[in-house]
């Protein structure tokens, strides 16, 4: 201070002076936190940050009945919310995070959502059934489920042969790696737009299911017509057990949001789609890591291996360690630990 | 003077109560639609710049790499093989990830926003005040495909010449209702934070501004006014000048000093300048209104006769 008050000091001015240091302690540390983790602090440092917090939130309740500086109010508003974000919203380490997710949320959010993934397994069967059903009665009706691009070729006209050399073929070997990873993205970005197209009351995602199910379906009657359907059975399953797996969960996913949307029940709507959205999006992580399972197995795995009774023992293991994984209830390790 | 009260005039219906554990609140404001979109497209800017220098980086070391490979004389070695393999597979995952985990990863972070909230001064935080989770910004990011992309599908669906227009305007309409769905409810949701819970506030980084009471002027004792003078204005008046004192504007100061002159009867000293004038006036204005707020007496504004 360069000049000492003339008339008697403002009392709020005083209020100021004599809390600003820690005001801006508070504000250092802050700033601290933003960029380094918490373990960098000093203990002294730790245990003076909720001190700080308390202390420049009781100056705002005081400054907001005593004082009339503007600057000075949204200067202390502003500092407490982001030390109250810090002080009550801090997090788990990335660590204990990933294990509690995997040790618990992901398989929880599955089973908690059981009746949408049963419904959304039987749309896709629904799907894949029409399909077949149709091509039963008129092969053409493949290529309203199949285009042409998506075929490649293997559409009612291709030979037998022409069919099985797909099956067996381990295409470009020095392109695995890179077939592999798109398939991975290109199905998970699928399987996010599913999932957040449930927000449609769920109705976009069910007709992707049904689209699905008949494009499976229509591959599987073609296959079939020829005498291949054993060894397509194998060439899909080894990936497709996994990946139609799933696919069905994003589907749950969406379905789930869809449904607590339309009908919330004892909550408000806004508290029950927190709660369903948050629930949804545990499973969808599950989900985008099982499409990079299902992207290695159809990009490497089915490429690499041609034995039929091999890709079949992939898929049959791959749904037990699944449904294993997923629905067999494990007994809660944390209740046990508690006193 | 009522050019300067608009800002200061905070719209009540941007703020929300956040009631902290020991029971104050701390009236956080909402981020505005405009904020926010200004935020969202900075950030799309920058994942599109970042998209468009990693396929050229891409692109000139497969170049580099073709070129080694010739110069060695071993033409195969690097051809298709795993380096190319990687690179690709590289950017297709580097593509991936930036499209799905931008904003997840830097709203995970201690600043609970993106590059484009932290410009515009916005941050992420859970409507109860809770601590922000994983899942509920997994949910919240993952809602941007049919809020911003399903839109855009339809939108470049036009080129196509094979899908009716009928039904790409009734896609486009019927997506737009998610992408302005934060223009419909009253605390500026998007799709995303209604299915995760979360809301988007504004918070800025205010500096600790001056005292401005104990600038060298405003103690100058040059400067004497009578009550009548001082009971003139309220609360609101004292913080339009405030803010006008802060900005520090010489053009709309000589305004308010002419203005206040007038309006209290103050015949100005010769070589007065008008920011001490204002400067000492403010003093005084809220050392009387401060005062008989200790005595339970807030004095809104001019027309409050309390």
């Amino acid at each position: 201070m360069t000049s000492t008050p003339v008339a008697a000091e403002l009392k709020s001015a005083r209020f100021r002076r004599e809390r600003e240091a820690d005001w801006r302690r508070l504000e250092g540390l802050l700033k601290r936190l933003e960029t380094q983790p918490v373990s960098k602090l000093s203990d002294e440092d730790l245990i003076a940050l909720p001190v700080l917090y308390r202390a420049t939130l009781s100056a705002l309740s005081v400054a907001r009945e005593t004082t009339l500086d503007k600057a000075l109010l949204d200067y202390l508003e502003g500092l407490c919310t982001r030390a109250y974000f810090v002080v009550y919203g801090a997090r788990p380490r990335l660590g204990h995070r990933l294990a509690r997710f995997f040790a618990t949320d992901w398989p929880a959010a599955a089973r908690a959502l059981w009746r949408e993934t049963a419904v959304a397994g039987l749309l896709f069967a629904l799907g894949a059934g029409i399909a077949v059903w149709l091509y039963g009665r008129d092969p053409d009706w493949f290529y309203a489920f199949m285009p042409g691009g998506m075929a490649q070729g293997r559409d009612p006209s291709a030979t037998t042969e022409a069919l099985r050399k797909v099956l067996y073929d381990g295409g470009a070997h020095n392109l695995l790696a890179i077939f592999a990873t798109f398939l991975f993205t290109h199905n998970a970005q699928i399987a996010i737009f599913a999932f957040a197209l449930g927000f449609a009351f769920g109705a976009p995602t069910a007709l992707l299911l049904v689209t699905n199910g008949c494009g499976l379906g229509a591959m599987m009657a073609l296959y079939a017509a020829h005498g291949l359907g054993f060894q397509l059975g194998g060439w899909l399953a080894i990936h497709g057990v996994t990946e139609i797996f799933a696919t069905c969960l994003a589907g749950a996913a969406g379905f789930h949001i869809g449904w607590t949307l339309a009908f919330p029940g004892a909550k408000t709507r806004p508290e029950a789609m927190a709660a369903a959205g948050r629930r949804a999006a545990t499973l969808m992580a599950g989900v985008v890591l099982m499409l990079a399972v299902a992207g290695a197995l159809e990009g490497l795995g089915r490429q690499l291996i041609t034995n039929d009774l091999a890709r079949y023992g992939i898929a049959l293991s791959s749904a037990g360690v699944w449904g294993y994984y997923l629905y067999v209830p494990r007994r809660p390790r944390t209740a046990k630990a508690r006193p | 003077m009522t050019d300067y009260s608009r800002h200061l005039d905070q719209p009540t219906d941007a703020q929300r109560p956040l009631i902290t554990p020991e029971g104050v609140d701390l009236r956080i404001q909402l981020g505005s639609a405009s904020e926010r979109a200004t935020a969202f497209l900075i950030d799309a800017a920058m994942i599109i710049g970042i998209m468009i220098g990693l396929t050229v980086l891409c692109v000139l070391a497969m170049v580099a790499m073709t070129y080694a490979a010739r110069a060695v004389g071993v033409q195969h070695a690097f051809d298709g093989d795993w380096a190319s393999q990687l690179l690709v597979a590289l950017w297709l995952l580097g593509f991936f990830l930036l499209r799905n985990g931008w904003f997840f990863g830097f709203e995970l972070g201690p600043r609970a926003a993106t590059p484009g909230k932290r410009i515009v001064g916005l941050q992420v935080a859970m409507r109860n005040g809770g601590r922000l989770s994983a899942d509920a910004l997994i949910a919240r990011n993952t809602m941007r495909e049919i809020e911003v992309f399903l839109p855009l599908t339809f939108l470049l669906m036009n080129a196509h010449t094979n899908v009716d227009g009928w039904i790409v305007l009734l896609g486009l309409l019927w997506s737009g209702i998610f992408a302005l769905f934060p223009l419909f409810n009253r605390d500026r949701l998007r799709v995303g934070d209604l299915v995760a819970g979360t809301f988007v506030v504004q918070a800025p980084r205010r500096r600790l501004a001056v005292e401005l009471t104990e600038r060298r002027s405003a103690l100058s004792p040059t400067f004497a006014f009578s009550p009548d003078q001082l009971d003139v204005y309220g609360v609101k008046e004292l913080q339009v000048l405030e803010d006008v004192l802060r900005r520090n504007a010489l053009a709309a100061q000589r305004v308010v000093a002419d203005r206040i002159r007038g309006k209290i009867g103050w015949t100005p000293r010769p070589g007065e300048s008008d920011g001490d004038f204002l400067d000492a006036y403010y003093a005084a204005l809220r050392t009387r209104l401060e005062s008989r707020l200790l005595l339970g007496k807030r004095r809104r504004d001019k027309h409050d006769k309390a």
